[in-house]
């Protein structure tokens, strides 16, 4: 099976700062990490090979940073990579990710299965994954937590919806977008480690690519962030007053009045 | 500390550590409670290549050294003992076949050692051959096209998971030590058997059962080196294997050191945090003092080996006569830092002191190694080096 596993580099920590400026993410002095949905995306598209055979392709839409994500893929079982790295990618929403992802696998010679992550941990849509499958002309499938099944051309599959399981028969190639219940990604390996040290991570431009500059990054997008906020936490506190028992009969009184007790 | 590891040693280094804090934390109380010999963390070991690194890389390994051992082993030492044993023993196991093994016997046993498909134990004591190795029993009589074993071995770690077995018997019972030799023995061989497993005070994860050889033959092939080394086999062995121990040792203790100075910091007492009493204070400078001690000395002795150095006995006792004393203190200097909780099993300290203490015992009880050390001083001095 030739599988392509979509990767995204995110910030390692919820605690992510906004520039009141330009309404975007700070993004120095934060760790990336691969976003953590699409670790298990790899360790599936890794052990679809090891049963069938084939190889994986690890691919990422990013800034150069993103070569060292890209490097433990290949500790973690990815064959090769591909970095998708241009100035004129940057500030994609999710229709110019999907466009400029989708050229690029269009490169990728007789892939069968794509493979991506439910959702990133920052910009936490979910769209690229079907919006690839829809600029790819193939069929998506969601919320993937098992394959059962995969023979020439075919592939059964397994997705959780609300109130149980769907079981899913798709002609390949296909999308899909999984969830942690799909399995345990390993750890690095020493040799994978060793391996990935050397790897060379080809870099695509949008040149490379031979993409419509108007279809990416900032330009291609056709959603604009106008303002991101925390949302104001107001608190409604009040402070009691007086001893200890004129607080707890006013507390009593507070919880009545307000049907609590 | 500044120990100026190389890339390689960083990296299996931190990979352990994440093996141990990711795999190993988690089930490590599990594990020790119910003496549960730790398979599932053996293939992470296995799928990291762990077990690689002390395999030559012409064998599938990865070449690692005495050291890159060392680190491993007391990264999982730091959070479990008798999981980094049950990894150690297959070092220890696997030392002949690597340093005096035959080229065939390399190629059949090795790959899958590698890659920690099959496991291994090194066999020497007996019942009446502990501390006095050259009160072996178990013989090994030379038939047509092999030997048959018979005797048993007791207190053997991996004893019965390991799938090759190395072990010590007499081939000449009148020549004393100088009739000892060494066989490969694979499980499931006709006549080889397991007894009792024994039930420990700690390394609780690691298994150490009786080894049972009746009328069991072993073909010629399977023997290591030539007849009468078995004894100067074992004694190479150990001295390789010690600093093994030491880092066990070093591990166990500085995971005892840390969780006291968490608790320390956490415990109020009196007001205040006892980390702020100027007696706990003085006991937990003096843990960081000797663990840190302990480790210069284990890595000193440890790229002594690698070196290439010949005569390494005196050395590789002191790592680990040292560390395991070290251990042995400083795990219970930490029981007490936690009082009452630290003597309870929903610590983890308990169970530390527990492990240590094996340290002091096994690969060679340190009163016997301190003569030995002493031994050496004398034929130092006599030589004037
Ligand atoms: C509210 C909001 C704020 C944003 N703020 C910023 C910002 O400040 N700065 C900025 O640069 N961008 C910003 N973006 C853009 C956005 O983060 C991404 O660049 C992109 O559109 C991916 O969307 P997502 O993170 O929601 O991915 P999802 O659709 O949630 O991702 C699903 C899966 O698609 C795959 N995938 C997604 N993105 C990539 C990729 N780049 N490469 C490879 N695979 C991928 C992964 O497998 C992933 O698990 C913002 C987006 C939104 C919605
Ligand atoms: C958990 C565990 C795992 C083990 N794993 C293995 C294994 O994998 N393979 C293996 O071959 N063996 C193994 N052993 C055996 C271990 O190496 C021996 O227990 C150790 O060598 C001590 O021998 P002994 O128990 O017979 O003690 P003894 O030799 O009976 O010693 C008892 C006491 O007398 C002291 N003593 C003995 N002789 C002298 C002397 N000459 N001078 C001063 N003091 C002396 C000792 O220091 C000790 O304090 C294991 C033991 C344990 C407990």
């Amino acid at each position: 099976m030739n599988i392509v596993v979509c990767l995204k580099q995110v910030p390692g920590t919820t605690q992510v700062k906004i520039n009141p400026q330009t309404n975007t993410l700070i993004r120095q002095d934060i760790k990336n990490i691969v976003n953590p949905f699409d670790t298990y995306a790899l360790e599936e598209g890794v052990r679809l090979k090891e049963r069938y055979g084939g190889k994986v392709t690890a691919i990422s839409m990013g800034p150069p940073q993103a070569e060292g994500m890209l490097r433990e893929a290949i500790a973690a079982g990815a064959d090769q990579t591909i970095l998708l790295s241009d100035r004129a990618f940057a500030g994609a929403d999710t229709l110019a990710t999907a466009y400029t992802l989708a050229q690029a696998i269009k490169k990728i010679e007789g892939y069968d299965l794509v493979i991506c992550g439910r959702q990133t941990i920052d910009g936490d849509t979910g769209q690229v994954g079907p919006e690839l499958a829809e600029e790819l002309g193939l069929p998506f499938i969601a919320y993937v937590n098992k394959i059962e099944e995969t023979t020439t051309g075919q592939m059964r599959i397994q997705r959780m919806i609300e109130e149980g399981h769907e079981l899913i028969e798709t002609p390949l190639p296909a999308v899909i977008s999984v969830v942690k219940e799909i399995n345990v990604p390993r750890l690095p390996s020493l040799r994978g480690i060793i391996k990935a040290k050397d790897a060379i991570i080809p870099v695509w431009t949008a040149h490379n690519l031979g993409v419509d500059p108007s279809m990416v990054g900032l330009d291609g997008s056709a959603t604009r962030v106008v303002k991101i906020f925390f949302p104001e936490r107001v608190r409604h506190g009040e402070k009691l007053q007086g001893d200890l028992e004129d607080q707890v009969a006013s507390l009593i009184e507070k919880l009545r009045k307000s049907r609590v007790i | 500390m500044e120990y100026l590891l190389n890339e390689q040693q960083k990296l299996v280094k931190n990979l352990a550590r994440k093996i141990a804090e990711e795999r190993i934390l988690p089930v490590r109380a599990d594990l020790d409670e119910r003496e549960e010999f730790p398979w599932a963390i053996m293939k992470d070991l296995a799928d990291s290549d762990l077990f690689r690194i002390f395999v030559p890389e012409e064998y599938e390994g990865l070449g690692g050294g005495c050291l890159d051992l060392c680190l491993i082993v007391e990264e999982l030492s730091r959070v479990c003992s008798g999981v980094a044993v049950t990894y150690a023993a297959s070092a220890l196991g696997s030392f002949a076949i690597r340093q005096f093994g035959t080229e065939e016997q390399k190629k059949k046993y090795l790959p899958d050692i590698a890659a920690g498909k099959r496991l291994t134990a090194f066999a020497l004591t007996e019942a009446s051959a502990g501390t006095d190795a050259t009160a072996l029993r178990t013989t090994a009589e030379k038939v047509a096209g092999g030997y048959v074993l018979n005797g048993t071995k007791q207190f053997i770690t991996n004893g019965g998971e390991a799938e090759i077995y190395t072990v010590i018997a007499l081939t000449d019972k009148t020549k004393g030590p100088r009739g000892a030799s060494a066989f490969l023995v694979d499980k499931g061989t006709p006549g080889f058997s397991f007894g009792k497993k024994e039930k420990k005070l700690g390394i609780r994860a690691s298994a150490t059962i009786e080894l049972i050889f009746r009328d069991c033959f072993i073909p010629e092939v399977n023997i290591v080196g030539r007849e009468g080394m078995g004894f100067i086999q074992t004694l190479h062995t150990l001295d390789w294997s010690r600093p093994g121990i030491g880092a066990q040792a070093v591990g166990v203790a500085q995971g005892a050191l840390e969780a006291a100075v968490d608790y320390a910091r956490q415990r109020v007492q009196f007001g205040h945090p006892i980390i702020a009493l100027p007696a706990v204070q003085t006991i937990l400078a003096d843990m960081a003092i000797q663990v840190e001690a302990a480790r210069a000395l284990v890595y000193a002795v440890a790229r002594t080996v690698d070196s290439g150095a010949k005569k390494i006995t005196e050395e590789s006792a002191m790592a680990k006569v040292f560390s395991s004393d070290v251990a042995m203190e400083v795990t219970t200097k930490a029981v007490q830092i936690f009082g009452g909780a630290g003597y309870m099993r929903d610590f983890p300290v308990e169970k530390m002191m527990r492990d240590a203490k094996i340290t002091q015992i096994y690969e060679g009880a340190n009163e016997m190694l301190r003569i030995t050390i002493a031994a050496e001083l004398r034929k130092r001095r006599g030589r004037r080096e």
